[in-house]
């Protein structure tokens, strides 16, 4: 089984690809201290708003902060966010997933009704109106974004649920007097998983641009610590002065969530078992 | 439907409640001279003191009545007269922006499922992913930097120009059809990219079915089998997801009306936001829900017009 999904995996080039981003994405934020040349939050009034050179691979920001060292240090905040806030969705969509697809009737329709009650808000409004409510702390951006995206992994975790709850492992469970909990989480729950891995792949990839969204309006990570998203701000802010503000640090969004999006993919094309 | 609108009134009830501290702080706490006495006829003037859910329905029969409060900041109007004057032009972005994503989107995936693995196919499946990963506000502030900044040719604020009171009838409508063009594309663009691989899906299952193959058998020359019968049948399912995005567009109107000080729903929104106007946020939120539901409704009621085969509510 699980030497098939590394056969078909390592076959699949987008799927290598998506890994390899991921990969140099992990390194580059376990040795930012190494890799960036500069303090990223070094304010130098001489090397204001200096246009990319060898010094300042990415030029430099409004405070003379060097742009290569702040894109470097917030890799790690960007993939910190998108992995917090996909484990938090995670964990919700599972739980409830699961509660729904196993007991189905009244516990299905209550949860599924919530489900259809919070896809009604725009996850934008939303994340919007809490983070205005309670402060942009990192933590609540993370909570936030995981509190407004585990909708779909409800959806998938219940089908996968529903259809396999009918199987025989599951009788001869009960039938040896397993516990529903025990079912659920020992039982069915493994086999439910590569569907939820496929969903939080994409998920980290959807996590990083709301966050780097949020974070571009202002209401996400708080400067001076740096993150993609309010290099931006800085970008939008000098528009017509400073085009290496706007440029680098979208294209390094573009090329991660690119990575995920290619890597959940290619892992839900490796466990596809319709192409046997 | 109503068990939506009653659910939607709840999670907007608790959220406002999340805030820390009691409304009334905000006139009382400063002044160390109020009494506790005064604070308490605050609260009962407010009806604070009473139970959450006599508040949550006293608040729903304001609702009702499309009461949303009144706005915290200095002018102090009604929130519903200031939702209701930027709602236009918020929904004129967004029926544009859909109108874009249809035009687009639906030729792409016909012709993507027809030659599939042709050229053609390969070429737009790759910008289809690159559009899936692309941040929006980037390739908003790239469009603005190259349209507006370098090439100078698309306006890249506002939807007016500051002379627009002189302007003859004429230039004014093309005046504020160029304002429009940067926002309606970069709002359409998120949209584009899933629907056109959703449309090319649903045609190529539609193809495999044994009604075209008879149509084919029949003689019907190619070109009508596929945009009479294969089209009509994969257009279907288009129209949920096309219902399934309206939250996405409202909630990216945020993001789009910030950037072109775009005078609309979605810029009040964050102005509210970051000046911590809650009873705007509140109402605003309250509004693209419903928005929403309406939304979704409409797509609905489509659907079913469109299939005959579903006729039930």
């Amino acid at each position: 089984m699980k030497t098939d999904f590394w056969y078909r995996f390592l076959k699949n080039k987008m799927a290598i690809t998506g890994g390899v981003v991921v990969v140099v994405l992990f390194v580059v934020s376990l040795f930012a201290s190494w890799i960036s040349p500069y303090d990223p939050n070094e304010i130098n009034l001489h090397t204001v708003l200096l246009s990319p050179s060898w010094d300042h691979l990415f030029g430099t920001d409004q405070l003379g902060r060097d742009v290569f060292s702040r894109m470097v240090w917030g890799a790690g905040i960007s993939l910190k966010v998108g992995f917090v806030a996909t484990g938090v969705s995670i964990v919700i969509g599972v739980i409830l997933g699961a509660l729904a697809g196993y007991y189905g009737r009244w516990v299905d329709t209550v949860i599924m009704r919530f489900v259809d009650i919070m896809l009604c808000f725009p996850a934008f409004f939303l994340i919007l109106a809490v983070i205005a409510i309670l402060e942009p702390s990192i933590w609540n951006i993370m909570i936030v974004i995981g509190l407004t995206s585990w909708m779909g992994i409800t959806r998938l975790v219940r089908a996968d649920f529903i259809s396999l709850k009918e199987r025989d492992f599951v009788q001869a469970a009960r039938a040896v007097g397993a516990g529903d909990l025990r079912i659920i989480f020992r039982h069915i729950l493994p086999n439910a998983m590569a569907s939820v891995l496929v969903a939080a792949t994409l998920g980290v990839a959807g996590a990083i641009l709301t966050e780097s969204a949020l974070s571009f309006l202002g209401i996400g990570v708080q400067p001076p610590t740096p993150s993609w998203g309010n290099i931006l701000t800085a970008g939008k802010n000098n528009i017509d002065i400073a085009w290496w503000l706007s440029l680098y640090p979208g294209l390094a969004i573009l090329i991660t969530v690119l990575g995920y999006n290619l890597l959940g993919e290619g892992i839900r094309d490796s466990l596809d078992p319709r192409l046997k | 439907m109503v068990p939506l609108l009653v659910g939607i009134t709840i999670v907007c009830f608790v959220v406002i409640h999340l805030a820390p501290g009691s409304p009334t702080d905000l006139q009382t706490d400063l002044n160390p001279r109020v009494s506790a006495e005064a604070k308490a006829r605050l609260q009962s003037l407010y009806d604070l003191d009473k139970p959450l859910y006599t508040q949550y329905l006293l608040w729903v029969g304001k609702l009702a009545r499309l009461d949303l409060g009144e706005s915290f900041s200095p002018d102090h109007r009604p929130v519903i007269d200031k939702i209701l004057e930027r709602i236009p032009i918020t929904i004129i972005i967004n029926v544009l922006s859909m109108a874009l994503i249809i035009l687009i989107a639906i030729p792409i995936g016909v012709l993507s499922a027809v030659r599939q693995n042709s050229l053609f196919d390969k070429v737009t499946a790759v910008f289809v992913f690159i559009g899936f990963a692309v941040p929006t506000f980037w390739l908003a502030l790239l469009m603005m930097i190259l349209f507006g900044v370098h090439l100078g040719c698309l306006p890249i604020s506002g939807i007016r120009s500051l002379n627009y009171e002189y302007l003859p009838p004429f230039v004014a409508v093309v005046d504020l059809l160029k304002h429009l063009i940067l926002p309606v594309f970069l709002s359409a663009f998120g949209g584009l990219a899933g629907l056109s691989r959703y449309m090319r899906s649903n045609m190529l299952e539609v193809i495999r079915q044994d009604y075209i193959m008879t149509a084919r058998a029949k003689g019907l020359s190619e070109r009508v089998v596929i945009y009479k019968h294969a089209l009509r049948n994969a257009l279907l399912p288009v129209i949920t997801i096309l219902g399934l995005s309206i939250p996405g567009l409202i909630g990216g109107s945020v993001i789009f009306e910030t950037i072109f000080a775009i005078p609309g729903m979605g810029q009040l929104f964050y102005m509210s936001v970051m000046a911590r106007d809650y009873p705007v946020v509140m109402g605003i939120l309250f509004i693209g829900a419903i928005l929403t539901l309406v939304g979704n409704l409409v797509a609905d009621v489509s659907y079913a017009v469109a299939d005959p085969r579903i006729r039930i509510t």
